[in-house]
């Protein structure tokens, strides 16, 4: 049947030389795996998935135009996606409220984003990749700056984990106990922009959601124990993209299809084991009878 | 009650725009004591409580909590809301909701010590979550949500408790054992608990005093004291009759077309109270 298109997207001649090629896209990567997972639970847990698509395509802004003017394209990316977090993070403490100043900047970032790549006279291929993803573009600088980054986000991560989580489940009760909530939610919008400006290197604007939700939606279905959710959240977005950036060695095509293939393949696993492990009543939950069967439903995810 | 007041407050006044919820509060509440704070929707229980809290300004007078201004939040304040359903996926079990209390606002990643470990596991049986110690937050009944927040609220020791309608939803089984629990909690340890409802028959046998706050003013005294038809409608500044049937108070009457079952609900839902984000 149709072998070539097949060839095309699945091939493995010179694979060992490849990859040495795009050494510095496969570490970008699996850091950005571990960014993406860490970060991925409390995404979900504050109610932020829709924020992270917005602060995505205005970083996708702040970098077309670091293209087009000509100064670093992370600087750009990066300062693209940490203003808009910061707007989303200080104008938006209710979720309805949240939702409608996204919706506003998001189509005006994009525009942006257009017009400066319209505008720009370089190659074509970088103006693609800020989109939907690139493969060996990962030159060493720019690593060094990927990997900074993500060091960034790791590190302020692990300090305010458990405050933050506290803050994300249950902020009246966290605030009650001294917990700075308020605090916490503008660190932890930067600490968003910076993850995903980061992210957009890789990914592109437009797939970031499939590595900072989708793995720690995947993992969600599986447990709610705290030590677990993030571990299977890392795990599952770094073989996302890891897999992603090795299978597309092969055709010339963009990285991104097949990151997002793999994340979106394990979340499907985890749904239906998931939803098996419930049926079974496998809740964590002693014997007791007449207890009610919890209601499975209510994850959008 | 010769022991120094847990919580202290002086002529306290709380005022938006024009309209004043409560003014010259004097109230000092003892280790132990159980304090009911009553009055129909809008009349500033929670916000009373919020600025027991420090999360709302007085517009008049001070508080004390432990002999020093309130301030935003603290560690020795247990606090306990209304039961609100948990999202599914919320990353909890209900033996991590309960160990928040005492390690949720450390920085860092939150082990728990080994002692800590056995403090968790002494307030899951306290509070009698054993059973659901390991499920998720998620699939708790309102009930029990609202045991695990009851021995999340106890998790730091605290010196006051502050409930905020606890019992809201819940059935009159599970009030009941939220109540005992509460109840058992300041006698054995202590801790003062100022009680905001709408309806105190629940709580009736525990309650000390009454806080009755409604239209602006406030009376405070035994539930004996104040639960009388004279006093209510001096308070309310129109005819209200408490009526006593099988063992229950019902408080009718408080503005005319808002009679309802057992409690005076005033049309106003001027409440200025909002998330604390």
């Amino acid at each position: 049947m149709n072998l070539d298109v097949l060839t095309h997207i699945l091939s493995f001649e010179n694979f060992g030389e490849l990859v040495v090629l795009v050494r510095n896209s496969i570490i970008a990567g699996a850091v950005l795996g571990v960014v993406g997972g860490l970060i991925g639970p409390f995404v979900i847990t504050r109610n932020l998935p829709f924020a992270v698509h917005g602060i995505s395509e205005l970083s996708f802004a702040g970098a077309s135009i670091a293209l087009l003017v000509g100064v670093n394209v992370v600087t750009g990316s990066v300062v693209g996606s940490v203003l808009a977090a910061l707007i989303i993070g200080l104008l938006g403490n209710r979720a309805r409220e949240r939702n409608s100043i996204i919706a506003v900047l998001m189509p005006f970032g994009l525009g942006l984003g257009i017009l400066s790549l319209a505008l720009y006279q370089g190659r074509a291929a970088n103006k693609f990749g800020l989109l939907t993803g690139q493969i060996v573009s990962v030159d060493n600088p720019q690593l060094g700056w990927l990997l900074g980054i993500s060091a960034v986000v790791v590190v302020t991560l692990f300090v305010v984990w458990r405050p933050l989580t506290f803050a994300s489940v249950d902020p009246d009760v966290a605030a009650a106990a001294g917990v700075p909530v308020r605090g916490l939610s503008i660190v932890f919008m930067l600490a968003l922009g910076l993850a995903v400006a980061v992210s957009v290197q890789i990914v592109g604007a437009l797939l970031v959601l499939s590595l900072l939700v989708t793995p720690a939606a995947a993992a969600l279905r599986l447990t709610v124990a705290p030590l677990w959710v993030p571990i299977l959240s890392v795990v599952f977005a770094v073989t996302s993209v890891v897999g992603g950036i090795l299978l597309a060695l092969g055709g010339g095509l963009p990285i991104s299809p097949y990151v997002t293939t793999i994340s979106f393949a394990i979340w499907l696993v985890c749904r239906i084991v998931g939803g098996r492990r419930s049926a079974r009543g496998r809740g964590g939950r002693a014997q007791e009878p007449g207890a009610p069967t919890p209601s499975r439903e209510k994850v959008a995810a | 009650m010769s022991a120094e007041p847990v919580l202290r407050l002086r002529g306290a006044a709380m005022r938006f725009g024009d309209r004043e919820l409560w003014a010259n509060l004097d109230l000092d509440v003892a280790p132990g004591e159980f304090i009911a704070v009553l009055g129909p929707n809008g009349a500033g229980k929670t916000t009373l409580l919020k600025a027991v809290l420090g999360q709302q300004a007085l517009s008049g007078g001070e508080i004390e909590f432990l002999r020093r201004p309130v301030r935003r939040g603290h560690r020795r304040i247990g606090y306990i809301p209304q039961q609100r359903l948990m999202e599914s996926g919320t990353p909890l079990r209900t033996r991590d909701m309960i160990a928040l209390g005492i390690t949720g606002h450390r920085f860092g990643l939150g082990r728990e010590t080994r002692a800590e470990k056995a403090r968790v596991d002494s307030l899951v049986e306290q509070v009698g979550a054993t059973t659901f110690a390991m499920a998720p937050v998620a699939s708790l009944s309102g009930g029990e949500q609202q045991r695990a927040r009851v021995g999340q609220a106890l998790a730091s020791d605290p010196a006051l408790l502050l409930c905020d309608e606890p019992l809201i939803s819940l059935d009159l089984r599970h009030q009941r054992g939220v109540t005992e629990l509460i109840d058992q909690q300041r006698r054995t340890t202590g801790a003062a608990v100022v009680f905001v409802t709408h309806d105190v028959n629940p709580i009736l046998d525990a309650v000390d005093r009454v806080v009755y706050i409604a239209g602006g003013r406030f009376t405070i005294g035994t539930p004996d004291e104040v639960l009388q038809a004279d006093v209510l409608s001096d308070l309310y500044g129109t005819p209200v009759d408490v009526v006593r049937t099988m063992g229950r108070i019902v408080i009718v009457g408080g503005s005319e077309a808002h009679d309802h079952d057992h409690h005076v609900d005033h049309a106003d839902d001027l409440d200025p109270e909002g998330p604390v984000r």
